[in-house]
């Protein structure tokens, strides 16, 4: 159907405008109206889509501004679709989950405006289109920590801020540098130039610092993580959740659709170093987590840890001085893919679960609960199935891309991916730490009047995690969205 | 046929979540049951000679770009394992059989960890077989963190920990093999020449990380507190978890990397050595029974140790027949210490159990306990003098050394088992308990006022029968097992 993406981006936008003209009532009931309808269109694009075959499809273009060469310019390929489709599954599930605010009305049109700019980003395929959608998800995420947050908001929100906002500038200049060496801002077209370098001499290393850099923070990446504790910690549940489910994404896409393509050279160049970032992401994020009192912290540095491991894979992928076995490359980037999926909705879960624990007793340190097994059994139950999916249990979503990661990347960078193992084995610590603080023991006496999972709750966590088992013991039906993709990108590094 | 062991267990397990209380424990029983009937049946009727090969029996492709398959095989090995497997089962449903709180979920917990283990025993895909092998951690972790008695959470936490850890190195090196093979059907791995070098450490690290689980010395010790945490089918069945990491290392670190095996062979032997006479040596200190049979465990893991390592096919044959008696003679032992004895006297402390003489009140316990330290100790008819006795002529050959201070270490198996046995069933009784025929003292603290139930007994008989039909005729398993082991390549 023509127009379907366009549909898709728009749909939450007219969301938007709906909840805030919307006389009174219930705002999250409008809101997730329009959700659910972008979302079916989502799906709408999946049954579209051809997985047989390459490159970008449902491809829409017009003309918008010529003088500067920004074209509205939308399509999607396996990568595209699978962002939208996770989009599509963490928004809903983000209104479901959060408590309606104070203000719902300007919460839901926010949240709604985000999840437009979200779908914008992932299926732009012009520069300037993109950016502006990369920047349109900034303000939302700014305003929702900064009004909705919890204590220290306003530094939180200011420091995140700062951080994506210097991280977009720089980019924005790499950007203006490669135009005016080549006149077009369309991805595709300028990855097709790139093996020659985009720009000449060594500005072509400012460019990529530039891009680089607004990428990494946005992921992030160990040093440029340190805006993300705070940032998750402090926003609301559903905000968290969207946050580490999909805004974290939108950097693993922008390095796998921008940076590695626009840049092969220059990552060949420095690509031990890039990987050593991605392993200290690995190691020392959980090491932090591991020192943290706070759950949601702590679930906010596992969450580097696990975004680690998609830039290993990928770095190991472009960085790899010898040409790799291309079943290698192929396992290392679906397992980005696959990971990129699982764990949107494993640390959305996460998040979720956090939240509940936090409206049951108002506080979050891991030390104030204790004993909830016997109070709350089904809570912790379903709870133990997330951490177990994030700590990439077989026979849940988390193992998957984590077994093709380490795969892939172990066959590239073997001394490398020898040493992330341990980020494997600390996370484990972490998480059985945690478990045992919180559900073992004797009954805190300030969780004693806990209710156990409510009808409204469960409708919201059973779906999700038979989700989780459905990937991790039968994972082709993901697979096969990204196939084809992931053999096109193959060839590119090959 | 024989992958129906898995379904079934599985199966069960759901069942057991869905269906009302009142059927938990018959549902476990009879998913026990079929999982050991169904080992039974392949054992009659699969002919010995389709049993030397590692032969495929179900195979599906299950993620296509990746060339990962459900992949499942058996030869005498694996189904030796997989009977093992099946009594243990069986007999750790009847010794829970009168669990109180959250039965169904007890069971559910423990069928798991069975189903787990029929799945690593059986698969002969590297990727399926790590699946299992990471997936039995979890059960075993709630069976003890929820259901367990002393010290339940440190125990718990530590098992579940140096598991994880031991898995880091596993991933490691099964990823190692994987990369450079280029395949994960462990038939093809097992023909596949790997360079010197690449196994030279690789099977260092695969099989330090099989080690941890399997519970070798010297980084044994989640075992013993792993075990005195655990309720007592926890034990039971972690008794038959650590043959997950032995068999493992067998199946996969020796099968694939032959010479690296060949490299440090010895320094395993070292190490199998010093456990058997260590862990003997430690038992005979220990004041809880149940630390006492702890250790004992891992001095008979020490003999599985030694037997792999002597790489002879009698020895590697006496250490897979050594798994399965260890199987049948552990599980006994805790159920006597934790269930009989613990569940009435509500003490496992041998000073203080020696003076209640259990031996008047408990006559069947006793009888139990005789048996199963009669078959610890190795005294020939139960099944553990088959296995230690062909593990000791079949490692004669190439460490003669080792076995003669295994023979001497033997005498300190011999020591605390018998000091155990005299403390906690033949002590001499104070006057001040009063006794009565069938029951413990009566002290208000002591409230399980109940003789030896029925399904106890069941239990005990059935792993009492393994143990000496096995011990009487080890030809039952030891031709099966045999030239499975001959098969093998490190062998050659």
């Amino acid at each position: 159907m023509a127009g379907l993406i366009t549909t898709t981006i728009f749909i939450p936008l007219l969301g938007a405008i709906a909840v805030s003209i919307w006389p009174r009532g219930n705002f999250r009931g409008v809101a997730l109206i329009f959700t659910v309808i972008s979302a079916a269109c989502a799906l709408g694009l999946w049954r579209d889509f051809n997985t047989a075959l390459a490159g970008l499809q449902l491809v829409e273009r017009c003309p918008w501004i010529p003088a500067v060469g920004a074209e509205y310019l939308v399509g999607v390929d396996g990568l595209s679709l699978l962002l939208v489709l996770l989009t599509s599954l963490i928004i809903p599930f983000a209104f479901l989950a959060q408590p309606p605010p104070r203000g719902g009305r300007a919460f839901y049109a926010t949240m709604l405006v985000m999840q437009s700019a979200l779908y914008g980003t992932f299926t732009a395929q012009n520069f300037v289109l993109w950016f502006l959608f990369y920047e349109m998800s900034l303000i939302p995420a700014f305003l929702l920590i900064k009004i909705w947050g919890g204590e220290n908001r306003d530094y939180a929100a200011t420091k995140f801020f700062l951080y994506t906002f210097l991280g977009s500038v720089a980019m924005l200049l790499s950007f203006l540098g490669i135009y005016f060496a080549r006149q077009t801002f369309d991805f595709a077209v300028l990855a097709s130039m790139a093996k020659n370098g985009l720009v000449p001499g060594n500005v072509v290393w400012l460019a990529f610092a530039g891009i680089f850099l607004g990428l990494a923070v946005k992921v992030p990446l160990f040093p440029f993580h340190t805006w993300l504790p705070d940032a998750y910690q402090t926003a609301p549940t559903g905000v968290s959740m969207v946050l580490t489910g999909v805004l974290s994404k939108m950097g693993v896409y922008g390095f796998v659709r921008l940076l590695l393509p626009l840049f092969p050279n220059e990552i060949k160049i420095i690509g031990p170093w890039l990987l050593a970032l991605a392993v200290c992401s690995i190691v020392f994020a959980p090491l932090a987590a591991w020192a943290q009192k706070d759950l949601k912290r702590m679930i906010a540095y596992l969450s580097v840890n696990h975004l680690g491991y998609c830039m290993l894979s990928l770095f190991a992928v472009a960085a790899s001085p010898v040409v790799a076995a291309r079943i290698d490359t192929d396992a290392a980037l679906s397992g980005v893919f696959m990971q990129i999926f699982s764990h949107g909705i494993t640390a959305a879960t996460l998040f979720y679960f956090a939240g509940l624990l936090e409206q049951r007793r108002g506080q979050r340190g891991i030390d104030d609960f204790g004993g909830l097994m016997q109070r709350t059994p089904l809570l912790c139950g379903w709870m133990s199935v997330a951490i177990f999916s994030s700590l990439g249990l077989p026979g849940l979503n988390g193992f998957i891309g984590e077994f093709l990661i380490f795969k892939g990347s172990f066959a590239i960078a073997p001394g490398f991916a020898a040493i992330a193992v341990i980020g494997l084995f600390v996370t484990a610590i972490v998480f059985v730490r945690a478990m045992q603080s919180l559900f073992s023991g004797p009954l805190a006496e300030s969780c004693s009047a806990f209710p156990d999972l409510l009808p409204v709750e469960k409708l919201v966590v059973v779906p999700i995690t038979l989700l989780m088992f459905a990937v991790g013991i039968a994972p082709q039906f993901i697979f096969n969205i990204f196939n084809t993709t992931v053999v096109q990108m193959a060839r590119l590094f090959a | 046929m024989i992958a129906w062991t898995i379904y079934v267990t599985f199966a069960g397990a759901v069942l057991l979540l869905l269906s009302p209380r009142a059927f938990a424990r018959w549902i476990a029983l009879l998913t026990a049951f079929a999982g050991l009937a169904l080992g039974l049946i392949e054992l009659v009727r699969t002919p010995i000679a389709d049993l030397a090969r590692f032969t495929t029996i179900v195979r599906v492709p299950w993620v296509l770009a990746l060339g990962i398959n459900y992949h499942l095989a058996i030869d005498g090995v694996s189904l030796t394992m997989v009977l093992v497997t099946g009594i243990s089962a069986v007999s750790t449903v009847l010794f829970s059989w009168d669990v109180k709180e959250r039965q169904n979920e007890f069971f559910f917990w423990l069928l798991l960890v069975v189903a787990g283990c029929y799945g690593v025993f059986l698969s002969a895909d590297l990727f399926l077989f790590f699946a299992f092998y990471e997936l039995v951690i979890v059960p075993k972790y709630f069976l003890i963190a929820v259901f367990g008695s002393t010290n339940k959470e440190y125990g718990a936490m530590k098992l579940t920990l140096y598991s994880f850890f031991g898995g880091m190195f596993v991933f490691v090196g099964i990823l190692a093999a994987y990369v450079t093979a280029g395949t994960l059907d462990l038939n093809q791995l097992s023909q596949f020449q790997f360079s010197p070098q690449l196994q030279s450490w690789a099977f260092p690290v695969l099989f330090f990380g099989f080690a941890v689980l399997a519970g070798i010395w010297p980084i044994h010790t989640w075992a013993p507190t792993g075990h005195a945490a655990a309720p007592t089918a926890g034990s039971m069945l972690l008794a038959g978890i650590v043959k997950l990491g032995s068999y493992a290392g067998l199946r996969v670190a020796m099968n694939l990397f032959p010479q690296g095996f060949q490299m440090w062979g010895k320094w395993i032997v070292l190490l199998g050595v010093i456990g058997i006479v260590y862990a003997a040596a430690v038992a005979l200190r220990q004041h809880d029974l149940k630390f006492v049979i702890g250790y004992s465990s891992v001095s008979h893991m020490g003999f599985v140790m030694f037997g792999l390592a002597a790489a002879t096919a009698l020895s590697v044959s006496g250490a897979v027949l050594q798994m399965f008696s260890h199987g049948a003679i552990a599980a006994l032992l805790f159920a006597v210490a934790g269930r009989m004895i613990y569940r009435r006297t509500h003490t496992r402390e041998l000073d203080v159990l020696a003076g209640m003489s259990l031996s008047r009140v408990l006559p069947f316990a006793a009888f139990t306990f005789v048996v199963a330290s009669a078959a610890s100790m190795g005294i020939p008819g139960f099944s553990g003098f088959a296995a230690e006795i062909t593990i000791l002529i079949g490692a004669w050959k190439t460490y003669p050394v080792a076995v003669w201070i295994t023979g001497a270490g033997m005498v300190l198996v011999a020591a605390f088992t018998l000091r155990a046995l005299k403390q906690s069933f033949f002590g001499e009784a104070r006057s001040t308990v009063q006794l009565q025929d069938g029951r413990v003292a009566l002290d208000p603290d002591w409230n399980e006022q109940q003789t030896i139930t029925a399904a106890e007994k069941c239990g005990a008989c059935l792993l009492m029968f393994a143990t000496i039909a096995v011990g009487l005729y080890p030809k039952l398993l030891l031709d099966r097992i045999m030239p499975a082991v001959e098969a093998m390549r490190f062998l050659q």
